[in-house]
């Protein structure tokens, strides 16, 4: 396994984990501080790509198409929140799942009704097409290096936002006691609606930035969301920094286990049983990290409810 | 004999045995598959609410003893043994073993981290499933025929897969209701409302919830089995977290808890599925709003809908 192979895996694996992170981060405090268990939250990752496909289309620019992208999540996720997800707060978590759980089917429909079931795709910006040499023979996509960064740079905006600022602070409050702050005078339900519809906003994000690598298509959301789960249970629910450190570790590890997994396990096993072995396990590695992290911490790594 | 009248099971399962006599005046075939598709739903519905109903514990990973059935009639197929009595015997060990190992880690947790963790099990089955190129991989394998009973051919007719179907379903409802009538099962309804008390009176919550976890899986795995044999196909897509969710959502619109509403639920959901599909190519934009209104009007489904039916004819609830 050469220098180059490994340093692109791990870029790969630092790419996976930013954007679970942008996920990650707004279900786990949808989660943490309201309690709620919002099976849709992968559906807003999706909507946003989507919305993405077809601003940037309208528009003919990238930067146009994700600046209209932004607001656009952002409204949409309010206005489920007033419809839908206002009347289930503290409502059972069962009829929380059955209701998120309808919204996906309705949505994953929805968007195959209005942009058709065949995928789209988007158009990569100019500015930052082509690639740039790291080291010698291994040429990395600039966009994809733009990703990480951008990734990072809001992993670190959203650290200040939460440590640092009033409503970081009540957000914090609210994770680990929120009938507690609600006592205290805070109006919980206008924290709840910033808090859900910022978190929606960020899952629309990851969609739009990662539309240009990825093909555009209904149920893009499902399986990411299930990645997400796992990140912010390893995490810790209510936990950004949580979120943040596991959602790297998820990254990396499913990326460099599907990769060099296999060949690892050669230097255990012969040849044929090892490729068959290393596919098998590469997939289960995430779960297997997850059980284990919930047999040693049931509550994750970085608990916030006492 | 008059309590057993007003159960709405009883009702229930003397409409379900006439289905093949009806399923004669229309597409026979068809109605006969659906049914039977419906009924081992609603087995593994059934067995869901054992846990989900009586001892809280939400399994979003429950498909997995689905796929363990069928994958045990799968694979015992491939080797040549289409026996289905030595088949379920093997379905049922594996799913206790794996009920038994995943809950031991899953039942140290709870609440929303119950749930993810047994998300997580499901899913590792699932990619097993996936990694299995022996048997299909991830398309999967055909059956070539149903298994046999006792070396006869008796399932092959589709009439006498149902009723075997529904005999295993009115079997299953009563010992699920027996079970739930014991002491063990009061324990359990004990746990899931109050666990420190429990403890504090002597109940070890954890063994209790264990115990009801393996009955759980190894009642699921049998309607694995016969799942493979009423399609004649076996595959991981039995076992996605989409499958685990679906069984979760059939026993909250049932209403959990009664057993009888997780069946109900079970026929509706797939029915209704059925019924949708025919009159729209969008049909998922009726199914999806309907969940979300059953969920936000929260009366604990069709359950709590024939209750209070039941309630204004009897001025007294059932259970």
């Amino acid at each position: 396994m050469s220098t180059a192979l490994l340093l692109v895996q791990v870029l790969n694996g630092l790419q996976l984990g930013v954007l679970l992170f942008l996920i990650a981060a707004g279900l786990t405090l949808v989660f943490g501080v309201m309690d709620f268990i919002n099976l849709a939250h992968g559906v807003q990752y999706m909507i946003g790509a989507y919305l993405a496909a077809m601003f940037v289309a309208w528009t003919g620019s990238f930067w146009l198409g994700l600046a209209l992208t932004l607001p656009t999540a952002l409204a949409f996720g309010l206005l489920l929140e007033v419809l839908i997800f206002r009347r289930l707060y503290g409502r059972d978590h069962l009829d929380q799942v059955l209701a998120t759980f309808g919204l996906i089917i309705f949505l994953n429909q929805a968007v195959k009704v209005l942009w058709g079931a065949a995928p789209l795709s988007v158009p990569m910006p100019e500015l930052l097409s082509g690639s740039v040499r790291l080291m010698d023979g291994l040429l990395y996509p600039v966009y994809r290096l733009a990703l990480i960064t951008v990734g990072l740079c809001s992993a670190l905006g959203l650290s200040l936002l939460i440590s640092k600022t009033r409503v970081g602070m009540l957000v914090r409050a609210g994770a680990s006691n929120a009938p507690m702050v609600s006592a205290l005078g805070v109006d919980i339900g206008r924290l709840f609606m910033i808090v859900f519809g910022f978190g929606a906003m960020l899952a629309g994000f990851a969609g739009a930035i990662v539309a240009p690598i990825l093909s555009v298509e209904p149920g893009m959301g499902d399986n990411l969301l299930i990645l997400t789960f796992v990140v912010i249970v390893i995490g810790g629910i209510g936990s950004i920094r949580g979120a943040f450190i596991a959602a790297l570790l998820v990254g990396l590890i499913d990326t460099l286990g599907r990769a060099f997994g296999p060949q690892l396990l050669r230097l255990m096993m012969e040849p044929a049983a090892a490729n068959q072995t290393g596919r098998s396990l590469a997939p289960m590695l995430i779960y297997i990290l997850m059980a284990a992290v919930l047999f040693f911490r049931p509550s994750g790594l970085f608990p916030v409810r006492q | 004999m008059k309590r057993t009248l007003r159960s709405p099971a009883v009702w229930l399962f003397l409409a379900l045995a006439l289905v093949p006599l009806a399923a004669k005046l229309g597409a026979e075939g068809y109605l006969l598959s659906l049914a039977t598709r419906a009924l081992i739903f609603a087995i593994a519905a059934l067995s869901l609410d054992l846990i989900l109903g009586y001892g809280a514990l939400a399994s979003f990973g429950h498909a997995a003893f689905l796929g363990i059935g069928s994958y045990a009639v799968g694979i015992l197929a491939a080797h040549g043994t289409g026996e289905i009595v030595l088949q379920l015997a093997v379905a049922m060990v594996a799913a206790i073993l794996f009920a038994a190992a995943t809950s031991a880690v899953s039942l140290r947790t709870s609440g929303v981290y119950y749930i993810m963790s047994t998300l997580a099990f499901g899913q590792m089955l699932y990619f097993l499933g996936v990694s299995l190129s022996a048997y299909g991989g991830d398309d999967g394998m055909s059956l070539a025929g149903r298994s046999r009973v006792l070396g006869t051919a008796f399932l092959e007719s589709d009439g006498a897969l149902y009723y075997v179907v529904l005999g295993v379903l009115v079997a299953f409802y009563a010992g699920a209701r027996r079970i739930m009538g014991s002491r063990f099962g009061r324990v359990l309804s004990g746990i899931r409302e109050n666990p420190v008390r429990m403890r504090a009176i002597g109940f070890e919550p954890f063994r209790y919830q264990l115990v009801a976890c393996v009955i759980a899986g190894c009642m699921c795995a049998v309607a694995g089995v016969l799942l493979a044999n009423q399609t004649g196909f076996v595959s991981p897509a039995y076992m996605t977290w989409q499958r685990s969710g679906e069984l979760m959502v059939m026993v909250i619109l049932g209403g959990i808890g009664t057993l009888w509403g997780a069946i109900l639920g079970a026929l509706a959901f797939l029915v209704l599925e059925e019924v949708l599909s025919g009159l729209t190519e969008h049909w998922k934009l009726i199914l999806g709003p309907l969940l979300v209104m059953v969920a936000l009007s929260g009366r604990g489904g069709i359950a709590g809908v024939v209750a209070r039916v039941q309630r204004l004819f009897h001025g007294r609830g059932v259970r």
